[in-house]
């Protein structure tokens, strides 16, 4: 449970609202939820409408309305590689194309390892550094810019390796 | 080299560390602000600077400060760090490198606007730079730049971030305050506006990244200094950031008034080669697409004169598209955003994006034949001046301009069936 396990935190989001306000806090306590497993159970959904007194609905809704909640368990890594205009006008498409068929993949899919998820997404406010990605991940957010295909790949085994303890 | 305003730490090495900034004035406008000034005369020189909102809207900023209701307290500022306009990367950069001059603009907007909290809503994307703002601003109340009693005087001030995740929407102000507090981020009816009813239902000022980071300058230096930069009815430095098909993709601080080929052949290079210019959008994916002939890449880029040559400055996100690239293409990419981000609060917007996605698709697939063409001129035309907010609006500006003014791509593209941009 995020209340017990994340006392603290959980504390110092709900001071930045004032206390009549304390729906405010949902999203930051939806990123807490998903911090561990990278997605939110119904259990969390349930313990964070109980904290700030809203329906597990309402907070499942926010969860359907944000791209970056998720409410099932993917790749470990999540890739996002921006194909928006801009990007795709610096060959984002060709190299989204070409790092699924490196990974086996379609858009959409996971490694059969579970490690890797592939998405397409919208502007990640980097369009002068594309084709660019960003990983999302227990860890948070990174961004890998100016990217190869090659490039991509490594990006990917150090993270795998990262990931397994040696 | 000229100085930098915007963009000093591109010539100040560190100064995203506070004490680099304070040794360069930093937080000396805040101090004689808090110390020495009335918030009404802080609101008085932004408001005679002539500052517009770089957002997007270009309304000007100080008038929007008087529009605070004094009769309902408390009061909040909010920046908009919510960057989501495809072809826009310049609040990041500032956030990046020049935080605290940006911080120094939301302290001294809440001075002027008698609030004591102030909000940073920053896209859920930019989680990395949240953390650091976070430290920031715990650097500032350590070296008693916020926090109670500043400077031995009566006023507090806190900010805070909120970090959101990742709906386009939440930069419509109204939307960004109905997300922030805890719903869906969906616009609100209007009026009321946000400085009557904004955040918690209070009022509010909400202004964007860039916005504020002129601030700080504009009290230190002056109404003169300010004004002498940039056009008379669009004073001051602007953030242009430059991508699609240019050699030298990346943000350009110039003055308002610069011309589109200055900024496109002189510092971004020129159009990569194999390719010829053939259109700009000035506001990214929300951009008409403007005929990229000598008139308009002669055109100064100011909120003006852009829509002489049948667009909008709007962010100032110069989207260069050469002439390898088919127009139905642009539109299939631009309505693929609009239909995702649409929030779906409003029929026209939801409908109308989801059914121009799927009229462009069939066109760019080369399975179209003219009618749908006017189809998808018929429903832009029904979507207009129909929506809650202007994203439906902003939708169908490629859409209209492209078939009106690339006629000869939707006729190759019905005729003839063929792929790629």
């Amino acid at each position: 449970m995020i209340a017990e396990k994340y006392a603290a935190e959980v504390e110092a989001i709900l001071a930045k609202y004032p206390s009549d306000q304390k729906r405010s806090a949902v999203m930051p306590l939806l990123y807490l939820a998903q911090r561990d497993g990278g997605y939110i159970t119904k259990d969390e959904m349930i313990e964070i409408g109980e904290i700030l007194e809203i329906t597990p609905t309402e907070v499942a809704s926010l969860i359907g309305f944000y791209t970056l909640y998720h409410d099932q368990a993917e790749g470990k890594i999540r890739i996002q590689v921006c194909n928006d205009l801009s990007c795709a006008l610096r060959g984002a498409d060709e190299f989204l194309e070409q790092l699924c068929e490196n990974l086996g993949i379609q858009v959409g899919e996971t490694t059969p390892d579970g490690f890797v998820t592939i998405e397409a997404v919208m502007c990640l406010a980097a369009c002068d550094k594309a084709p660019m990605f960003q990983v999302q991940s227990s860890t948070g957010l990174e961004y890998y810019e100016e990217q190869t295909v090659s490039s991509a790949l490594e990006v990917i085994e150090s993270l795998r390796k990262q990931d397994t303890p040696s | 080299m000229t100085d930098l305003i915007l963009l000093r730490h591109r010539q100040i090495p560190d100064l995203n560390h506070l004490d680099v900034y304070r040794q360069h004035g930093g937080f000396e406008a805040f101090k004689k602000a808090v110390t020495s000034m009335n918030p009404y005369d802080v609101t008085d020189q932004v408001k005679n600077s002539g500052l517009r909102g770089r957002g997007g809207a270009g309304f000007p900023t100080g008038l929007k400060w008087t529009f605070i209701d004094y009769e309902n307290f408390p009061h909040y500022v909010v920046a908009n760090a919510d960057e989501s306009e495809p072809g826009t990367f310049k609040d990041r950069e500032i956030l990046e490198g020049n935080p605290f001059q940006f911080l120094e603009g939301v302290a001294l907007a809440a001075f002027a606007i008698e609030a004591h909290h102030a909000y940073v809503y920053l896209r859920g994307e930019f989680w990395q730079i949240a953390e650091v703002l976070d430290r920031q601003i715990a650097d500032l109340e350590a070296a008693g730049l916020l926090g109670d009693n500043l400077f031995g005087t009566d006023y507090s001030l806190r900010i805070y971030t909120h970090v959101g995740a990742g709906a386009y929407i939440c930069g419509e102000e109204t939307a960004l305050l109905e997300s922030m507090e805890g719903k869906l981020g969906q616009p609100r009816l209007r009026p009321p506006f946000p400085p009557t009813y904004g955040l918690f239902g209070k009022p509010t000022v909400v202004n964007n990244v860039e916005t504020l980071t002129n601030v700080p300058l504009i009290i230190s230096r002056g109404v003169d200094w300010y004004t002498s930069i940039g056009t008379e009815k669009s004073p001051g430095p602007k953030i242009f950031s430059l991508s699609g098909r240019v050699n030298k993709p990346g943000n350009y601080e110039l003055p308002l008034g610069t011309t589109f080929r200055e900024l496109i052949f002189e510092h971004g290079g020129g159009i990569p080669e194999g390719g010829k210019i053939k259109a700009i959008m000035a506001a990214g994916a929300s951009s008409s697409l403007i005929v990229a002939n000598d008139e308009a890449l002669d055109t100064p880029m100011d909120y003006e004169s852009v829509p002489n040559v049948g667009g909008a400055l709007g962010s100032a996100s110069v989207i260069v598209i050469d002439d390898t690239v088919s127009i139905d293409w642009v539109l299939h990419k631009t309505l693929h955003f609009f239909s995702h981000e649409s929030c779906g609060k409003c029929t026209p917007c939801r409908e109308g994006t989801f059914w121009m996605r799927h009229i462009i698709d069939r066109i760019h697939d080369g399975k179209a034949d003219w009618d749908d063409v006017e189809l998808l001129n018929e429903v832009a035309l029904q979507i207009k001046g129909k929506c809650l907010c202007a994203l439906g609006e902003f939708s169908i500006e490629a859409v209209t301009s492209g078939i009106e003014r690339f006629e000869e791509d939707f006729r190759t593209k019905t005729g003839v069936s063929s792929s790629g941009p």
